[in-house]
């Protein structure tokens, strides 16, 4: 308890900037090594594989701060949106690499894919759905639209999750270890919420 | 013989370095001024051996394969081939053959012509390279194998090896890969049995110290390091059609017009040229049509994709 007392009085004098600005990092990462070569023989598509891969984590990093909190007592509330605005930052990233570099914005092409092809079908659901939560994630929107209609909405946060592994799962080629780590993590967290849901009546809300 | 065909040409005929890059600058500067659309598609013209592109660089063809073997990252083999040992290496010949039997590898290649063959190379993630084989062609190997009446088909597996082979030790896919081809299909003098890139010893990760190539197909077709040729009347299992039979076919011949159930084949990200490697249109049997669209007449391509 006192552990858990002092980490989070550690992580109180954390400025929520500082998350920004370290999950801002990759971006400079990639950024350099593009203009050194450092992305192989194929930049693009490890490119887009990146950022995609960081959209994903960002989101599951997003979706362990209430597990983390109600397991642990350490509360990473004050950086949850950062986390979720990250996400959708890379997420946003990655469609705008699949589209101008991977595409190359071939129209016909693309319009078959979103229509026609599952994974792509998946990951432009995720995205829809993280616009909106991105597009609401300022103090002015939640006092706008009231905490219950806002807390509402943020719940689509679950589905875009699993329109995000699904998208990520559906194209792989094989179960890879990578596979079932990511879609492993987010049923384990979809699940956490969905015992605890169960465990006791809801709460009345604020 | 190659007389049906434009005989192998040599470097003279390769577009030189300094043309092809001043081409692309030039390319590169139309796009920037967003002139793009008003230029001609890049046709190709080629009914030969010799592709007319420019090869990739050794290094794009060395540092970016799929050998799941060795990881299922691209640049897994490059990283952990290093320690397959590819001499001795023996080749086990067996099934309808006149002369069966457990060969070393320079026995089993002795007396044949190496060729020099630029390939366009499909992958069915629909990326493409261009690359400079040298190799023997399968048929002169069958040939001198003995083919015997009856035969159909020619089976490959690759070496299982997972001490040496890291992507083995998991079951990533059901070792040993597998692969075949029609007997038509093995003896058109397309297909080669590849043992070297570039005039230089083929590298581990691209399936030294012997491979498959069928450049008209896609490239999960062009078995890596093989240790086993079978003849046979029956269709071999071959290990992505074993993986998954709904999405990759016995024949795998590039179609843009049949899509891979997950993603589309229309057309291709041509590697090389960087973070702006220029999509291009997909051609029918990877732009072979000439030389083996006859092989598959009256075949329904949509069904036996």
């Amino acid at each position: 308890m006192a552990l858990v007392r002092s980490v989070n009085g550690a992580l109180r004098r954390v400025p929520v900037g500082l998350v920004y600005a370290i999950g801002g990092v990759p971006v400079a990462w990639l950024m350099w090594a593009l203009m050194t070569n450092g992305l192989g023989v194929d930049p693009a598509k490890t490119l887009e594989h990146q950022l995609g891969g960081l959209g994903l984590q960002f989101l599951l990093a997003s979706l362990a701060v209430t597990p983390l909190r109600r397991i642990t007592g350490v509360s990473l509330l004050r950086f949850r949106r950062a986390l979720g605005l990250l996400a959708f930052f890379y997420v946003a990233l990655h469609l705008m690499t699949w589209l101008l570099l991977d595409l190359q914005l071939r129209w016909g092409e693309i319009g078959a894919d979103v229509t026609k092809r599952p994974y792509i079908i998946l990951g432009m659901i995720g995205f829809v759905l993280l616009a909106p939560l991105a597009a609401t994630s300022h103090d002015w929107a939640l006092r706008r639209m009231g905490a219950l209609a806002w807390h509402r909405l943020h719940r689509l946060v679950y589905v875009a999750g699993l329109a995000v592994v699904g998208h990520y799962v559906v194209q792989a080629k094989t179960l890879s270890l990578e596979v079932l780590a990511y879609s492993g993590c987010l049923i384990a967290l979809l699940l956490a919420r969905v015992a605890w849901a169960l465990a006791k009546p809801p709460a009345p809300r604020p | 013989m190659d007389n049906k065909f434009v005989p192998d040409l040599g470097w003279a005929d390769v577009t030189p370095k300094h043309l092809f890059f001043s081409r692309r600058a030039a390319l590169g500067a139309l796009m920037a001024a967003g002139a793009g659309a008003m230029l001609p598609s890049m046709g190709v013209a080629d009914d030969g051996f010799i592709a007319t592109e420019t090869p990739n660089s050794f290094e794009e063809i060395t540092q970016y394969n799929n050998f799941y073997e060795f990881g299922l990252d691209k640049e897994d083999p490059a990283r952990l081939a290093g320690g397959l040992t590819i001499a001795p290496w023996q080749v086990q010949v067996d099934g309808m053959v006149d002369r069966p039997g457990v060969y070393e590898l320079a026995d089993l290649l002795d007396g044949l012509p190496v060729h020099n063959r630029i390939y366009r190379f499909r992958c069915v993630e629909a990326w493409s390279m261009v690359v400079p084989w040298n190799g023997i062609e399968l048929r002169a190997l069958l040939q001198k194998l003995g083919v015997q009446p009856g035969a159909r088909y020619v089976g490959f597996e690759t070496l299982v090896r997972p001490e040496e082979m890291p992507g083995q030790r998991r079951a990533a896919l059901d070792w040993p890969y597998r692969e075949g081809l029609r007997l038509d299909e093995a003896m058109h003098p397309l297909t080669l049995l590849a043992t070297g890139l570039y005039d230089a010893p083929l590298p581990r990760q691209n399936g030294a110290p012997l491979r498959l190539v069928v450049p008209w197909k896609y490239g999960f077709k062009s078995i890596k390091s093989v240790v086993r040729i079978t003849i046979t009347d029956a269709q071999p299992k071959t290990t992505w059609n074993m993986e998954n039979s709904r999405e990759y076919g016995f024949y795998a011949n590039v179609n843009p017009q049949v899509d891979h159930p997950r993603w589309s084949q229309a057309s291709e990200r041509r590697i090389g040229g960087g973070l702006f490697a220029r999509r291009q249109p997909t051609l029918p049997f990877n732009g072979y049509q000439a030389q083996v669209a006859s092989l598959y007449e009256g075949m329904d391509l949509t069904k036996e994709f």
